[in-house]
């Protein structure tokens, strides 16, 4: 067992940030805590760091506790933190190879890691020129310059445009061959998807549900989904009764309506076709595959980006 | 537009009002200052001006002092450890105040060097009576003009005294000055080099960030000290040999006691840093923090000017601040040649300051 969190609650003033949780991480895993902002994560993966301590509960990290062995553990977490501004006039490499010397690591393993974060051609650029997918991949090279056995982001994504949130992503999926145990909080469903086998939902300071993509959507929903809009006379009674159709709803007012079907391809056509008896113009159609955020919105009435 | 521009400045307020640390330093602290200094200051009279009287002997009520306080009209006499004060109504109902006490002139010179006077008499009344100071000290030089006219109100006109200017090495005002511009740079370089720094890293998270790595804290801590001492070091290397040169000012003392009053100084002031940066979490309020450590002894310290103006009450003060202890021991050593003895009690009680500090500093720091 690499991490194990037990009845851990966390408040902050009359805020309950974390609310009896238990979680058992194995070695290896990559585990995604996903949820909106103020969901909990962030104090959760502190209390796991050992910044936060909790109000009650107990944390295990490869059998060890915070309260005795800090210092052993300090050098087997790495982490990024949701957002640090490294000294704007030091240089890449620099940054590196002052954080190598708190690991007493030498100067062989800052251009190792210079090259596994991409940016050998940016190690004697002060921190203020790089750009924000650029600090952000420092930050990535500077939790796994130790080698860390288990490796802690929060939020490492966010902010950052697609190109460079793709670039991060490809650096972290090569560095999970390593066989280091990775957390990661996000409120990026594709990059929970992307990056992590085990996806834990988190809300309001509760674990929601736990598991592999594809159990949370057996688990808590089945179908694929055909949302649409219509301006005119509202067809989803009939629409039910389509045959695949597992159930509908629609909105009046926004003419916005969702079936939830066995089948895009088989109950597709003969949507369209009812769609065309009722002489309404179809304005938006699209079909697609149930998401997590559909799950997350379903279990706690959010959508994850909220 | 209107409402627009409405709209942002009293947004702008809230956010203002909502930072309580922002609001206090903004409105609080000057409020406090002033009274602070409006009740050290406030109500205290004309500054009392501390003016020596040398003769050959001290002891003994010797003619001089004797025929000075004939023509100011006291009775009292005045010789060897006495003090005389003289209280004198000038043109457009001003008044002024000295404080004469009868001296040698080895005393005189070291008084002098002390801030204790700003100018002394010596000669024989009648012909060759001379006042001794730096005409480039503005304080002495004031002293100086307002016992001219006092005593021409008091009709001396039989008073013919001119001014020899003192201006060897030792007793000129920037002798005064330099050690004191040391010492304020020991004080800057630890609270904003240390403290300021420190602050700043809470903010951009790099704080945490480092402690979440195997560094000790303890290490951490010392190598900004030992950063910014080296520094410091050489700031005042630079600046003593610029005052070399330019001003031809020696190192008169013990360069043992010189380097054990600017560690212990050093130590002072990096442990008041830590503890001034130990809790703060804005730039606004460090700041605030900073000078209201600052402040008051760059004021009161007797930095550019001595302290021994200021009222009777308040010296025994002004004298315990960190500032001032070491102030006065770098002064101590290079203008009046003192040794390793005579610093060793202000360099505890500065080595003192800074291990309280440092302690109570460490115990409340947050590192997130």
């Amino acid at each position: 067992m690499t991490i194990e969190v037990r009845n851990v609650c966390k408040s902050f003033k009359d805020v309950d940030a974390v609310r009896n949780v238990n979680l058992r991480v194995e070695s290896g895993e990559a585990v995604a805590l996903l949820g909106p902002n103020g969901a909990g994560k962030t104090t959760l993966v502190e209390m796991i760091e050992g910044v936060q301590i909790p109000d009650s509960g107990e944390i295990r990290i490869l059998e060890k506790s915070w309260e005795k062995d800090e210092h052993f553990l300090r050098k087997e977490i790495g982490l990024a933190l949701q957002e640090t501004r490294f000294q704007d006039r030091l240089t890449v490499e620099e940054t590196l190879g002052l954080f190598a010397g708190f690991y007493g690591l030498n100067q062989q393993r800052t251009r190792e890691v210079l090259e596994i974060i991409q940016l050998e051609s940016k190690r004697a650029t002060w921190i203020v020129h790089l750009s924000g997918g650029q600090r952000q991949r420092l930050a990535l090279g500077i939790a796994i310059l130790p080698r860390p056995r288990i490796l802690i982001l929060d939020e490492p994504t966010t902010g950052l445009d697609p190109n460079a949130r793709r670039d991060l992503w490809k650096i972290l999926d090569d560095f999970k061959s390593t066989g280091t145990t990775l957390i990661l909080t996000t409120h990026y469903m594709e990059e929970a998807e992307f990056l992590c086998e085990r996806i834990v939902m988190m809300d309001q300071g509760k674990i929601l549900a736990d598991g592999t993509l594809g159990q949370l959507l057996d688990k808590f929903g089945e179908g694929d989904l055909i949302e649409y809009v219509i301006d005119g006379e509202n067809p989803a009674a009939e629409a039910n009764t389509l045959s695949g159709v597992l159930s509908s709803c629609w909105d009046a007012e926004t003419g916005q309506g969702i079936l939830t079907v066995n089948s895009i391809s088989e109950t597709l056509p003969k949507f369209l076709d009812l769609i065309k008896s009722f002489e309404v113009s179809l304005t938006s159609l699209e079909c697609r595959r149930r998401t997590l955020d559909d799950l997350f919105l379903a279990m706690s009435g959010r959508h994850l980006d909220e | 537009m209107n409402s627009t521009l409405f709209r942002l400045v009293i947004s702008q307020f809230k956010l203002f009002f909502r930072e309580p640390g922002v609001v206090f330093w903004s409105f609080g602290f000057p409020v406090v200052m002033a009274w602070i200094l409006g009740i050290a200051f406030a109500n205290k009279g004309e500054v009392m001006r501390n003016v020596a009287i040398v003769t050959e002997n001290p002891a003994a009520v010797s003619a001089l002092p004797q025929w000075l306080l004939k023509k100011t009209g006291t009775a009292a006499e005045l010789s060897g450890e006495s003090e005389l004060e003289w209280e004198v109504g000038m043109n457009k109902g001003e008044r002024a105040r000295f404080r004469f006490r009868s001296m040698s002139e080895v005393e005189a010179v070291l008084s002098l060097k002390r801030g204790q006077i700003s100018l002394w008499i010596e000669g024989s009344p009648g012909t060759n009576l001379s006042y001794r100071f730096d005409p480039d000290n503005a304080d002495a030089r004031l002293t100086y003009l307002l016992l001219e006219t006092a005593f021409r109100e008091k009709k001396s006109s039989e008073l013919k005294a001119g001014i020899r200017p003192l201006t060897m090495v030792g007793i000129r005002y920037v002798d005064f000055l330099i050690p004191g511009l040391m010492a304020m740079s020991i004080m800057n370089a630890c609270l904003w080099g240390i403290g300021w720094n420190l602050i700043e890293l809470r903010i951009k998270k790099l704080l945490r960030r480092i402690v979440a790595t195997p560094l000790r804290k303890s290490i951490f801590l010392f190598s900004h000290g030992l950063n910014r001492m080296i520094l410091s070091a050489a700031e005042m290397l630079l600046l003593y040999v610029f005052a070399y040169f330019y001003f031809d000012i020696r190192i008169q003392g013990s360069l043992l006691a010189l380097a054990l009053v600017f560690l212990s100084g050093y130590c002072a002031f990096a442990g008041i840093s830590i503890l001034i940066s130990s809790r703060v979490q804005n730039t606004q309020s460090g700041n605030g923090m900073i000078n209201i450590v600052t402040m008051p002894m760059f004021i009161l310290s007797g930095i550019f000017f001595s302290y021994h103006n200021f009222p009777d009450w308040l010296i025994p003060y002004v004298e315990v601040l960190p500032l001032t202890m070491l102030t006065n021991s770098l002064r101590g050593i290079i203008t009046e040649g003192i040794g390793l003895a005579q610093v060793i009690q202000p360099s505890l009680g500065l080595f003192g300051i800074g291990a309280v500090c440092f302690a109570l500093g460490l115990k409340l720091f947050r590192w997130h």
